[in-house]
């Protein structure tokens, strides 16, 4: 495990993506192709199956270090992460084992055999044996999660320069459902033919915002632009007798989406639409919250069914008649796919996104305006001749957002971050005024500079009325503006409402408390836009 | 007899009524004892000074005229009705534990502390008492420094290799105590060392003084950043990052501190590396420290306050927080060691 070890180093040592690759370049060509293979599973989020529970690690291991298990409970509220909270308290190795990585991973998982008295002998032993970075390295083999700043782009470049094979390739290979028992490294990435898994996905183009004026994007005529629908982008797959709805975070949900199952016999094997997965209800989208409810199911009951039903808003087609067309400009694609929507669709639960005619950019201005109306976050601009690719891309796609709402509300509580922000105040709840009532509606922990973060820290530790646990309830006095994306009603919030992505715009330095807004405008807001 | 207690915790700072003088204050007061000459510690404004003979030429560098009277460790002065003494802390050079003794209750005041030595700053000594005033900065067992040989070789290490590729190594640690310490331990075959002016200006007064440091040269607005390949410059952690390290090429930046120990906070820092060194006491420096006064009462400052002083009770000390309002402004404890 030490190149493993060494490999994770080299990522932490150095925040040049050109050193990060490098490094990974020359583990995925040296190390054992069995590594290579657990390699790119746990940083594409694919752990093993947890063997030890996050309770007993932290027992075990406050028994280790002999300190109190409150005491790792706090230190582990400052660290912000379990593995190096445990592998930093530890008394040093005394020992030493040389084992691969997939060694080390092929005993974790055999712990399910043990009683958990042979569990803690083998956990403790294994502390006793591994320096400092091996010893995070393995805790994280089981609580999961490596944040090594590599993303799946960076995985992708580099696995592509160690086997001099294209990017784009590599990545659709890494799409889909493989696991390392499934699969071994020359089928996953060496062998001729890996289409073979029905299942695959092909890898999300995703865009970046706007960042001009559209105008620069130049001729109006080159440009086609549809709604950004506010749902879960998904890509639906009808072939080999099989229909695989995944989300754009690589998960299979076909189970979670039933009724995406009628595009089976309907729509002709070999086709694989992009699109938004909406609940949808008398030709018109339904709201967010609503699809909320859908999510994260392993069934899903019939009473949901119905009052929630779900569609696929289709953007793009990706692969005809058993042939990937992502290399087609989009207007032949569009084609293809109106046409497809064309007939029979309004029996499917699927329905095309309808485009938007403009003649100039700034008709385009006055259709965004109206997005919310829409239910949509704003429009997206796609040039007609782009071919798909695979990941985020400047320059064929663009998205452009609506501006978000906004509201000032007075910061009442405030809570530690941990992790990237341990010494700081980053966590806040923020209320508006009902009467001379302060009512909380919303968390916030983004959107400041750490220069910020630091004097309101500052502040906070001086103004402390009274502390619950980790939260400091501080005097109300300063204001900051809110910006979210959308507002929709909630039982189970005091205030009534709850909003979409909430952060801190701005510190208003230049407001009192009693500037801030109230609950009448929160409420006003629900009714325009909830 | 009406006994006050020697010390007592103010609104103005840490109090002696017998000798009516502050340790630290944060407010301006009549009569200051100083620790050490750290922003957080010696505040501009006071009527008289008083601090070690050796942190006293720096302390001048950065309030400039004031009154200042010295001390040399282990002398004893009498103020008032108090017995006054200042003890090796080992955090930067000069910087002193303040005893104060009245009627035979005997108080220490740590100021901040570390308990290895480094070969630049007198080595701490444990001074016995019955009351101890104690820093708790890194006071969670997450904290544990190597020792500083292993660190330098490993910041040497980085900046041969850096120098071998051509490029810029540049070094952010806090301008007084630590830049020196880790100017003591540089290994000056790689290469050059370069100072940020910050850091320079207080070479400049230990060299003074009678401090030996490696020569150092400073970087001054004419400087030709293209032509440092192979050297490494020692900045405050403010200029990393910033447009002044712009101006050196190809640079790797790294950061030197106790906080480098979390990888969330050097994520945060995005610097190439983090160099775990600090110039407090870690986890077992601060529980051997407070064992070694035999003190019963333990007043915590300075950090994870609310935990540390929970450990201490389970421990069996009579431990308490000193009341945040009562402690002033908190630096910015990152940048501030
Ligand atoms: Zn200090
Ligand atoms: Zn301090």
């Amino acid at each position: 495990m030490k190149r493993f070890a060494t490999l994770i180093s080299q990522l932490e040592a150095t925040t040049k993506t050109a050193l990060k690759t490098q490094a990974l370049v020359q583990y995925m060509s040296l190390a054992p192709k069995k590594d290579r293979l657990w390699c790119l599973a746990l940083f594409s989020g694919r752990r093993p199956k947890r063997t030890v529970t996050a309770s007993q690690l932290k027992e075990w291991s406050a028994d280790a270090a002999n300190l109190p298990l409150w005491l790792l409970e706090e230190t582990y509220s400052v660290v912000g992460d379990l593995a190096e909270t445990i592998a930093l308290i530890l008394p040093k190795a005394d020992k030493k084992y040389d084992r691969s990585l997939t060694e080390w991973i092929d005993d974790l998982r055999l712990l399910t055999k043990l009683n958990i008295e042979e569990k803690k002998q083998f956990i403790l032993n294994s502390w006793c044996a591994l320096s400092d970075q091996e010893r995070f390295v393995f805790n994280k083999l089981i609580t999961g999660g490596f944040r090594v700043g590599v993303s799946q782009k960076l995985m992708t470049r580099a696995v592509a320069q160690a086997t001099s094979k294209p990017e784009a390739e590599i990545a659709h290979r890494l799409m889909g459902n493989w696991t390392p028992d499934q699969t071994d490294w020359h089928t996953l990435i060496e062998a001729e033919n890996f289409t073979a898994d029905f299942s695959r996905p092909y890898p999300f183009f995703l865009s970046h915002a706007l960042e001009n004026a559209p105008q620069e994007l130049g001729s109006p005529t080159e440009w086609f632009a549809e709604w950004k629908w506010d749902g879960i982008r998904g890509q639906v797959i009808v072939r080999g007798g099989d229909c695989f709805v995944w989300s754009r975070g690589e998960e299979l949900v076909s189970d979670q989406f039933p009724e995406l199952q009628k595009f089976l016999d309907n729509i002709p094997d070999g086709t694989v639409i992009d699109g938004e997965i909406l609940t949808w209800k008398d030709e018109a989208p339904l709201s967010f919250n609503l699809l909320q409810k859908r999510l994260g199911r392993k069934t899903v009951p019939k009473g949901l069914l119905q009052s929630a039903p779900v569609i696929l808003y289709a953007y793009d087609i990706l692969e005809w008649q058993g042939q990937d067309v992502r290399d087609q400009p989009f207007q032949y694609r569009r084609a293809i796919l109106e046409a497809l929507c064309d007939n029979k669709s309004l029996a499917l639960p699927l329905r095309l996104s309808p485009s938007i005619s403009f003649q100039d950019w700034s008709d385009l201005e006055d259709v965004r305006a109206k997005a919310r109306d829409q239910r949509a976050e704003g429009l997206m601009l796609k040039n007609l001749a782009s071919h798909y690719q695979a990941g985020r891309k400047k320059g064929p796609w663009w998205k452009w957002k609506l501006d978000p709402l906004n509201i000032d509300a007075v910061m009442i509580y405030a809570q530690a971050g941990h992790g990237r922000r341990a010494n700081l105040y980053t966590d806040f709840t923020f209320a508006v005024w009902d009467g001379s009532d302060l009512v909380p509606f919303t968390k916030a922990y983004s959107g400041l500079t750490d220069a910020e973060f630091r004097q309101i820290s500052t502040w906070v530790r001086k103004n402390t009325l009274q502390r619950f646990g980790p939260v400091r309830q501080v005097t109300p006095y300063h204001v900051f503006e809110i910006a979210f994306e959308g507002i929709h009603e909630s039982l189970r919030h005091k205030s009534g409402v709850a909003l979409r992505f909430p952060r801190m715009a701005r510190w208003r330095q230049d407001k009192m408390a009693q500037d801030a807004n109230s609950l009448d405008d929160l409420k006003d807001m629900l009714k325009i836009y909830g | 007899m009406n006994k006050t207690a020697a010390l007592i915790f103010t609104e103005k700072g840490i109090y002696c009524p017998n000798g009516n003088f502050y340790i630290d204050p944060w407010r301006p007061v009549d009569r200051a004892l100083i620790t050490h000459a750290h922003a957080d510690h010696a505040r501009p404004g006071h009527n008289r000074y008083l601090s070690t003979d050796i942190a006293a030429p720096v302390l001048k560098h950065r309030l400039g005229a004031i009154s200042l009277e010295t001390i040399s460790y282990g002398e004893t002065r009498q103020i008032g009705s108090a017995i006054v003494s200042f003890h090796p802390a080992g955090h930067v050079p000069g910087s002193a534990q303040i005893c104060v003794e009245v009627n035979g209750e005997i108080w220490v005041v740590s100021g901040d502390y570390k308990t290895v030595a480094d070969n630049l700053s007198t080595a701490f000594e444990p001074v016995k008492c019955h009351s101890f005033v104690t820093e708790c900065t890194f006071g969670l067992p997450a904290f544990r420094w190597m020792a500083q040989e292993h660190v330098f070789g490993e910041i040497n290490q980085w900046w041969a290799k850096n120098a071998a590729s051509g490029a810029v190594s540049i070094l952010g640690a806090y301008g007084l105590g630590k830049a020196q310490r880790l100017l003591s331990g540089l290994d000056l075959s790689i290469g050059k060392v370069l100072t940020h002016s910050a850091v320079e200006g207080t070479n400049r007064v230990m060299r003074q003084q009678g401090i030996a440091l490696p020569e150092t040269e400073q970087i001054m607005p004419e400087t030709d950043g293209k032509g440092q390949s192979g050297a490494l410059i020692l900045a405050p952690p403010s200029a990393l990052g910033s447009v002044w390290s712009r101006r050196f090429g190809e640079t790797s930046s790294a950061f030197a501190s106790g906080w480098m120990g979390l990888r969330g906070v050097r994520r945060r820092r995005a610097a190439d590396r983090g160099f775990v060194i600090s110039d407090h006491a870690d986890w077992s420096g601060l529980n051997a420290a407070i064992k070694a006064t035999r003190a019963e009462n333990i007043y915590v400052t300075h950090g994870y306050t609310d935990v540390f002083s929970k450990w201490l009770k389970s421990e069996g000390y009579n431990a308490q927080i000193v009341p945040t309002e009562f402690t002033g402004e908190t630096v910015d404890i990152e940048d501030m060691e």
